[in-house]
């Protein structure tokens, strides 16, 4: 039991209100956002989540929108998460992401939820799987996280997606090199959007040509490595047309074959195996970085040695071997 | 500190006017401001207003009218959050709200008015001083 | 005193002002030197540059008498409550000696819903006159000789809407479309670019434009098609750089789309105008009129290959600047309004809308527009301003500044020109950053004290002052719906039926929409009826998040 076990119960019962404030307490408050988990984990699970990033100008709210109305015409609750950056200089954000996906909205068949990524190194994917965490027990049977696809912490949000999308517009120009960190390896299914573009096609070739380049990865246990990126999964390319809803159907089932993919080659089990080992990782990365913080700021010792450092009578290595022994960790395996 | 406190703040524009000039410059502003601003464009109806406010928990909701229909689009607002039990969200206008107006939506429970010339810090301060959580 | 020691003296004084008043920037961010003198127009050609008013590339003004010939008209822009209402407003204006009249339209209208929809909901009559069917637009013009007056429409996405529907109410009151003479504005890049009420997706919206442009080359040949305007995009917060470069690229924007139609440039061009806002800053105001006037004959004769003067010769409409009145002390917005307005004046604008000083907190009251059109009157009738053609040609500054415009607006023009045009400009969003940025700078100078607004950053008032103000009766609602009720009961709603499947038909079609509209209208189908089923074909536009 927790003080938020009101709110749990109401979440549970599919309260929309309830899981966006536990939302908000799991954003602001990383000890509240773990009791939250604790108590809901074993209701999450059931949602399929889908990543989806491209650079601004590919027309991502409208595909989402799109998207969404093909999904709720199937009966699906869904949910969307919009991550948008901080101001680093400020911490302020400006989150636009609902402007564009207001048409077709209903409250009890989709929730959006703007995120700002508040900076913090790896901080942004726990945060985001942690509100995923909260749609799911919610209800949702499809989750949507969107980003713009730039810097690390938004691939780990990537990492937890069943089936990542990125979207590539004609003409856009270089959009395919500022999605290609990173997120191109972990891509399943390339949209070229707005294909009434002149260019569409030859966008097609450029991204062959490109995933050719990176066809040679191949599925190993590494953690670090996405599940799905094993040589069996050819990524898949659809065009679409956002404003008519042209090739949705098509890419509806690109989706359902990937899915299907991973049922098949019980990549999906493998894959919950990979996810949590990653997700645990980060926690206790996180848990540690917060304790040697803590234990750099209140020990006298520690102080002590880091004179020590400076005056050259031991030096850093030595000096970290010194404190992992403190924190009692070294030989508990 | 666990604590990762931000505040969080919708800026909406219900109603037709497509002034957008003020909302956009105060969104920008409470950004500035460390706040973290969602911005839902024109045209919001009530309900729009009221899902976005229960899905996105924000504290502090900016409404911008500059049409002359806050009379008629504010008790709408209002009774939709009663109807959701929504009592902890600081409701403000900004646009132009003749004074004999203001009791009427003070009776609602808009607690701010912010006409043409309002600098920025203004409303961050007012932001900062009263949201209810 | 030596000669030295006077130039000190000047210079310390000149680092005193200096210390008072850290930069001297216009609102375009162009500096300003302490003094302008000869070399600053050394390369200025009189012929080349300037001109005689009247003749190419019409930099002294469109006419060569001006205003001695015949004074700009005083056009104030009215519109409230219902078509009953608005009537009695013109009718008042015109007794006080106004020259044309100037519509505005409700919400509801503009967006193309009907007043009884659940979008209308307290915007019935508020900013405008409210029109969904003829039998408004009857109401509106009632003991109004259409054939004497001439009327300016500020209406967009439902332009040919109104405009058709003007059309019938005149050819009930015997006056036919050729003799018809006024404006609507129906310029909707400007809308996507800074005052959104867009409905329609970029591509049909300018279709329906050059259809408007078409039908009026023929059958109202003394019409102004659209009103390209700098208005609204300087009221969202634009510089006046901005504006100008802007609003004109949003002209030849238009002048590409009716040539390729296949219209003649000459047989349409002269039926464009443009309407501009003329904001605090005075001699940049002045410099942007000018500055416009060349920039247009040039671009219309040399690039588009315009052969007569008239579609080289740029007029304009001119309102004076909203945004720049303050609810603080209103009564200090009668001496801004006066100064803008001399401004446009002297920039040589033909036609001239003076805003009220109450319009920071309400609709205009029958005080305030009578002061603000006084204000004209006195410009016009007392000051002598109007007595000669472009008194300030020549001046060192403002010839100087009005070059500098040019060459500024000549950089935005390259920019758009690399972006593809002014639709995929408007698509990347990059007027909306641009004046998104313009004014968010604006506002932080304001709180820095570096530009001031007196009563609202220096000498605040220490009580407020509330004049009387006006406001919309809720009747005015429930009297419009009831309206709107009765008329479509009444009218042959079979005949409303199948012209707007008529027009559903056509709008899939390449037809000139403008005889469709015309016929639905004619059978009393209201602007949300025709919008809603356009829409069907066209979709809808929507906007993205540009702060």
């Amino acid at each position: 039991m927790t003080q938020y076990s009101e709110l749990i119960e109401r979440l549970l019962k599919g309260e929309t209100r309830a899981a966006a404030r536990l939302m908000t307490i799991a954003e602001n408050d990383i000890e509240a956002a773990e009791d939250i988990v604790k108590s809901i984990y074993k209701n999450t699970g059931n949602a399929y989540i889908l990543g989806i990033t491209g650079a601004p100008g590919s027309g991502k709210s409208t595909f989402i929108s799109t998207l969404i109305r093909k999904l709720v015409k199937e009966g699906k609750k869904i949910g969307v998460i919009c991550v948008d950056p901080s101001s680093p200089l400020t911490g302020g954000a400006l989150l636009g992401d609902r402007i564009r996906m207001k048409e077709h909205f209903s409250i009890d068949n989709l929730f959006i939820r703007s995120m700002a990524n508040r900076g913090q190194l790896g901080g942004l994917s726990r945060a985001t799987e942690d509100i995923i965490k909260i749609m799911d027990a919610y209800g949702c049977d499809i989750i949507i996280v969107e980003t713009v696809g730039v810097g690390q912490s938004e691939v780990d949000i990537f990492k937890s997606a069943h089936t990542v999308l990125a979207l590539v517009v004609p003409g856009l120009g270089d959009d395919i090199q500022t999605i290609k960190a990173g997120i191109m390896e972990i891509t399943d299914i390339f949209i070229i959007n707005k294909m009434d573009l002149p260019g569409a096609d030859r966008k097609v070739s450029e991204l062959i040509r490109m995933l050719e380049l990176n066809m040679n990865y191949s599925y190993s246990d590494d953690i670090n490595n996405n599940f799905a990126k094993i040589n069996q999964w050819t990524p898949e390319i659809v065009k679409t047309n956002s404003i008519s809803g042209e090739n949705f159907d098509k890419l509806l089932e690109k989706i359902n074959k990937h899915k299907e993919f991973l049922k098949k080659t019980g990549i999906i089990s493998n894959y919950h195996k990979t996810r949590i080992k990653s997700e645990i990782l980060k926690i206790l990365e996180y848990k540690m970085t917060q304790k040697i913080e803590k234990l750099f700021n209140t020990s006298e010792q520690i102080d002590k040695s880091i004179q020590k450092v400076i005056n050259k009578s031991t030096d850093p290595y030595s000096m970290a071997e010194l404190i992992i022994e403190m924190m009692g960790i070294e030989d508990s395996f | 500190m666990s604590n990762n406190r931000k505040i969080k703040v919708l800026v909406t524009k219900p109603g037709l006017d497509g002034h957008d000039r003020g909302a956009k410059v105060v969104a920008r502003g409470l950004r500035d401001a460390g706040m973290e601003v969602i911005y839902t464009g024109l045209h919001q109806t009530p309900k729009d207003i009221a899902n976005t406010i229960i899905q996105e928990d924000p504290d502090a909701v900016l409404l911008s009218i500059l049409s002359g229909a806050h009379n008629a689009l504010c008790p709408k607002i209002m009774e939709q959050l009663k109807e959701h039990n929504i009592d902890d969200v600081l409701v403000a206008v900004g646009g132009i709200i003749p004074e004999e107006d203001k009791d009427y939506l003070r009776e609602l429970g808009l607690q701010g008015f912010y006409g043409p010339g309002t600098e920025i810090k203004t409303i961050v301060n007012f932001v900062k001083e009263n949201i209810k959580r | 005193m030596t000669e030295s020691k006077s130039l000190k003296k000047e210079k310390s004084k000149e680092k005193e002002t200096e210390k008072t008043k850290r930069t001297f920037r216009n609102l375009s961010d162009i500096e300003i030197k302490r003094l302008y003198k000869p070399k600053d127009i050394e390369d200025l050609d009189y012929e080349k540059d300037l001109g005689e008013p009247g003749k190419f590339p019409f930099t002294r003004g469109p006419y060569n008498t001006m205003y001695r010939e015949r004074l700009w008209t005083m056009r104030q822009f009215a519109g409230f409550g219902t078509a009953a209402q608005t009537n009695e407003r013109f009718k008042y204006l015109i007794d006080h000696g106004q020259t044309g009249l100037s519509v505005a339209f409700h919400l509801p209208t503009i967006y193309g819903w009907e007043s009884s929809s659940e979008r209308a909901l307290g915007e019935v009559g508020k900013e405008g006159v409210a029109i969904d069917t003829l039998a408004d637009m009857e109401t509106l013009f009632e003991g109004i000789d259409l054939s004497k007056i001439s009327t300016s429409m500020t209406i967009n996405a439902p332009a040919s809407i109104l405009l058709a529907m003007y059309i019938v109410v005149a050819e009930k009151q015997g006056v036919s479309s050729e003799q018809l003479r006024g404006t609507i504005q129906n310029d909707i890049l400007k809308e996507y670019i800074a005052q959104k009420s867009w409905i329609f997706p970029p591509e049909p919206s300018m279709r329906l434009i050059v259809d408007t442009i078409e039908y009026c080359t023929e059958h109202v040949p003394q019409w102004y098609t659209i009103s390209i305007s700098g208005y609204h995009i300087r009221e969202a917060g634009s510089t006046a750089v901005q504006e100008l470069a802007f609003t004109l690229a949003d002209g030849f924007a238009y002048v590409e789309a009716g040539m390729e139609r296949g219209l003649d440039v000459d047989n349409f061009a002269h039926r464009l105008s443009f309407f501009f806002n003329s904001h605090n800053n005075f001699f940049e105001e002045i410099a942007k009129f000018r500055a416009a006037r060349r920039i247009w004959s040039k671009r219309m004769k040399n690039e588009y290959g315009a052969k007569k003067p008239e579609s080289m010769r740029l007029r304009f409409h001119t309102q004076t600047a909203g945004v720049s009145l303050t609810a603080q002390e209103p009564e200090n917005n009668i001496v801004r309004v006066a100064y803008q307005g001399l401004a446009a004046v002297l920039g040589g604008t033909q036609s001239l809308h003076t805003n009220s000083y109450d319009e920071a907190l309400c609709l205009p009251t029958e005080k305030a527009v009578r002061i603000a059109l006084r204000t004209q009157q006195i410009m016009a009738y007392e000051s002598g301003v109007a007595d000669t053609v472009d008194p300030l040609a020549g001046s060192y500054y403002v010839e100087s500044l009005t070059d500098k415009m040019e060459e500024e607006a000549n950089k935005y023009f390259d920019k758009i020109d690399e972006l593809g045009g002014v639709i995929p400009a408007i698509k990347k969003n990059f007027f909306q950053k641009e004046i998104a940025n313009a004014s968010y700078k604006y506002q932080k100078e304001l709180e820095r004290k570096e530009r001031i607004m007196v009563g609202v950053n220096k000498y605040k008032p220490k009580t407020k002052t509330q004049p009387d103000i006006l406001k919309i009766d809720d009747e005015v609602a429930v009297e419009q719906i009831e309206s709107l009720k009765q008329v479509k009961e009444n009218r042959d709603n079979e005949a409303v039926e199948s012209r707007l499947s008529e027009l559903k038909k056509a709008a899939q079609g390449d037809d000139n929409l403008m005889p469709y509209i015309l016929a639905a209208v004619r059978e009393y189908a209201s602007v949300g009826e025709i919008i809603g089923t356009l829409k069907e074909i066209f979709g809808t536009y929507r906007e993205d998040s540009i702060f």
